[in-house]
């Protein structure tokens, strides 16, 4: 395969994971909005913040408002980083790599393209958000369920994969790293109102509110709350879960290939944190260097996928 | 429709259904016009959905547009395909031997048939090939013939596209998307099968290994990139061939073979068909600026380390001026009287010829002698007098640069207008693929249509649409 190639597989699938994981952000903070609007101010500057995208807009709109940040979120085309540019970005890869891909994953991408780019097109007025939201969803799901369902196990594959996985860690990861706090031991008041809104963000904005009710009998617990985020292998939006996949995948290419180059020994020591360890020793450590740690090696990690690989000169 | 000067493919002269058309005719009768356009909409949408569009030079908006595509088919019979396609396979072989000649022993010229300017200043002649014989003698692995039609027998070969000829992913994606849409049609009407080219590109281009081939050959589309007007068909080729679809930057001269970037290292090419112009494919020999080529690999190609199709400088076979002088390449190479007729031409560069040009605009189709896609040409029946007069001032200042042939009457088929059939002049494109032991032409090819009612421009990038192509069964 070309390197290329395996470059805008890598790259289409993580622009679509981006494009998903921004949307339910936006979800997490609509519901926060509508719900307890004393709360969402600070709420979508988590969001914005953890999207990494708070400059941009400050720049732009200045003073953070819910509207203003949904729109720079979901379409402003001065935001490179918004849902629209990220599903345009995916399909533009889509195309690159089109000869890699079967006709039923292309025509899923240019079909979310089209409709996306048309429902984009003007800013989304409140009451046509809710399915909006749930569109971009879809259209994504329906990408990742065709390739599952038609693509040839092999390495175009397996980039693909990594490209999902790697992003969905890093969207994980971000929006613990801006709520962090709210998780340590030294600033728990269970129960109250302020605590359990931003709870209530971090399991929404990563859909595992009927997850984590489904596997904790308890109340929310911030401690169970942050092992389940990066621990549990169960949940498929978990850190330990994503790694897991990305060690996966890079096996089937070692296999493939016959070679290891560094890449797999910088994911192993990624993936060998969430292994030995528990969400206590992780307080110990120290939970906000903890997960500053795993964004500096994941960004290292996905610089040295793309030289192993040769994505590009 | 009677009483009209051009030549119907459906109705004739006379109204009457001409035979190829009979059985197709019997079906639409019991159609309705509603259901057609509800057929037709469905078209664009798989068209659109399928990403089967091409880019426009110079329109930011309408970066990509659909091709207009027409429900209703042109039909050949089995017995015009075959009189065509013998003219074709005739005409393509002299164009091999005129450009093995050209840039060898020029016995043409030394004969005196061809005047030697006509070599030594065209800018389509590369003396890089001077000497050079292309692995298995291939110089046009793939020609675009374009045929127009003017009567029940008249046939005329409008231009010999030798370089990279482009569309042969409509005519695949034309017959797929009518067998989606019509499958009863299929079953009635006899049609010749087309959906084997890209089997047959590939088997083809296989034949023309270069010397430095060892093992099954590895071959790979070249294309300038996603924003090339043409980028859907270079994946679409690349894909249907099972081959890699590469651009200037994935590749690098290594080892004196063209290598590509594979996720595991560097991988020798062995056939290239390349979708970039002899001027861009190498930025040491010929257009320093160029990004979309590779640096070294005509070096590398006249030392037998790859295979280029088309081979480089095949762009002397269809140079306009060169063109009128073709029933004399066909004759002198094949010894036979040229099958297919060609246009007559004025070689503006000849002073006599430049003068009846200058007296008859009004009446004539101007073209430059190397453009392509319909830009910069004058169709003086359809030009405003304004237009004829800015024209012969472009002529008069660089009258080389023309040629003129007389407007033809090109043969209409009807299109699905809004409410009714309506006739709209087409040409044919057929697609040929030469190796060093046979020549295949795919049965029919993309008829081209011009949608404007009495509009002879055909071209995409000036508003013209595609129809499927039937040759029926013999």
């Amino acid at each position: 395969m070309l390197g290329k190639t395996a470059g805008g597989l890598f790259w289409m699938f993580r622009y679509l994971e981006r494009s998903e994981n921004t949307s339910r952000m936006i979800d997490a903070g609509l519901r926060i909005s509508l719900t307890r609007s004393s709360a969402a101010q600070s709420e979508w500057t988590s969001i914005i913040t953890s999207t990494g995208l708070l400059d941009a807009y400050q720049q732009r709109h200045g003073e953070v408002d819910g509207a203003k940040v949904i729109d720079f979120l979901l379409r402003d085309p001065s935001n490179p980083g918004s849902v629209l540019a990220a599903i345009e970005a995916a399909r533009t890869n889509a195309r690159l790599v089109r000869t890699a891909l079967t006709r039923e994953v292309f025509e899923a991408v240019n079909e979310s393209y089209m409709i996306l780019k048309s429902a984009l097109a003007k800013p989304v007025p409140d009451r046509d958000l809710p399915e909006l939201l749930q569109t971009i969803r879809q259209r994504t799901a329906i990408v990742r369920g065709t390739l599952q369902g038609t693509m040839v196990r092999n390495d175009i594959y397996d980039f693909a994969r990594i490209g999902t996985f790697f992003e969905r860690a890093d969207n994980t990861a971000r929006i613990l790293d801006v709520k962090y706090y709210i998780l340590l031991p030294s600033v728990r008041h269970v129960g109250s109102p302020v605590d359990n809104v931003q709870w209530d963000l971090i399991l929404r904005a990563t859909s595992s509110v009927r997850a984590y009710q489904t596997l904790h009998d308890s109340e929310f617990d911030p401690r169970l709350i942050a092992n389940f985020l990066l621990l549990d292998k169960r949940l498929p939006r978990s850190l330990a879960f994503c790694y897991s996949k990305i060690c996966d995948n890079l096996g089937y290419l070692e296999e493939d290939y016959g070679n290891r180059p560094i890449c797999h020994d910088m994911v192993d020591s990624i993936y060998a944190k969430f292994q030995n360890t528990s969400v206590d020793k992780i307080f110990d450590y120290g939970l906000h260097e903890f997960i500053t740690e795993f964004l500096a090696g994941s960004y290292a990690l996905g610089e040295q996928i793309e030289k192993d690989y040769r994505f590009s000169e | 429709m009677s009483g009209e000067s051009h030549f119907d493919e459906m109705y004739g002269r006379d109204g009457k259904t001409r035979g190829p058309y009979s059985e197709y005719c019997g079906w639409l009768s019991d159609e309705d016009v509603s259901r057609l356009r509800k057929k037709s909409v469905e078209a664009e949408t798989l068209f659109r959905r399928t990403g089967i569009t091409f880019n426009v030079y110079g329109m930011e908006e309408a970066a990509e547009r659909l091709i207009p595509f027409d429900i209703v088919p042109r039909i050949i019979s089995g017995r015009e395909w075959s009189r065509l396609s013998k003219g074709i396979e005739q005409r393509v072989r002299a164009i091999n031997a005129f450009l093995h000649d050209i840039y060898h022993g020029q016995e043409i010229i030394k004969a005196g048939r061809l005047p030697a300017e006509m070599i030594a200043q065209n800018d389509a002649f590369l003396p890089k090939m001077i000497g050079v014989t292309p692995p298995g003698g291939v110089y046009t692995h793939i020609v675009g013939t374009d045929l127009v039609r003017t009567g029940e027998d008249d046939f005329f070969v409008l231009e010999d596209n030798a370089r990279t000829p482009s569309g042969v992913s409509y005519m695949l994606e034309n017959r797929e998307t009518m067998l989606h849409m019509f499958p009863e049609l299929f079953s009635k009407v006899k049609v010749q099968n087309v959906s084997n080219y890209p089997r047959m590109l590939r088997r083809s281009l296989g034949r023309s290994v270069p010397d430095a081939c060892d093992g099954g050959p590895t071959i790979a589309v070249l294309t300038p990139g996603i924003h090339n007007s043409a980028y859907y068909e270079h994946a679409f080729l690349a894909d249907q061939m099972n081959v890699e679809l590469v651009e200037g930057h994935d590749l690098r001269v290594v080892d004196g073979r063209v290598a590509m970037r594979t996720t595991r290292g560097f991988k020798p090419i062995d056939v290239l068909y390349r979708r970039v112009d002899d001027d861009f494919l190498d930025p040491l020999n010929f257009n320093p600026e160029s990004q979309l080529g590779v640096p070294g690999i005509m070096d590398v190609y006249r030392a037998g380390g790859i295979t280029i199709a088309n081979a480089p400088g095949t762009g002397i076979s269809d140079d306009k001026a060169i063109y009128s002088y073709m029933p004399d390449i066909v004759e002198f190479y094949t010894g036979e009287q040229a099958i297919l007729k060609n246009v007559p031409t004025w070689r503006c560069s000849e002073p006599d010829a430049l003068k009846y040009v200058l007296d008859n605009l009004a009446d004539l189709v101007v073209k430059e002698v190397h453009g392509s896609g319909g830009y910069g040409m004058l169709v003086g029946p359809a030009a405003s007098k304004k237009e004829i007069a800015d024209f012969s001032k472009k002529l008069e200042a660089n009258a080389a640069n023309y040629i003129a042939q007389p407007t033809l009457s090109l043969s209409t088929v009807p299109i699905l207008a809004k409410s009714e059939l309506a006739p709209r002049h087409v040409d044919l494109r057929p697609f040929v693929l030469v190796s060093p032991d046979k020549i295949d032409i795919t049965p029919g090819g993309l008829t081209r249509v011009a949608l404007k009612k009495g509009s002879l421009v055909v071209n995409s990038s000036q508003g013209g649409g595609t129809k499927d192509t039937w040759v029926l069964e013999e």
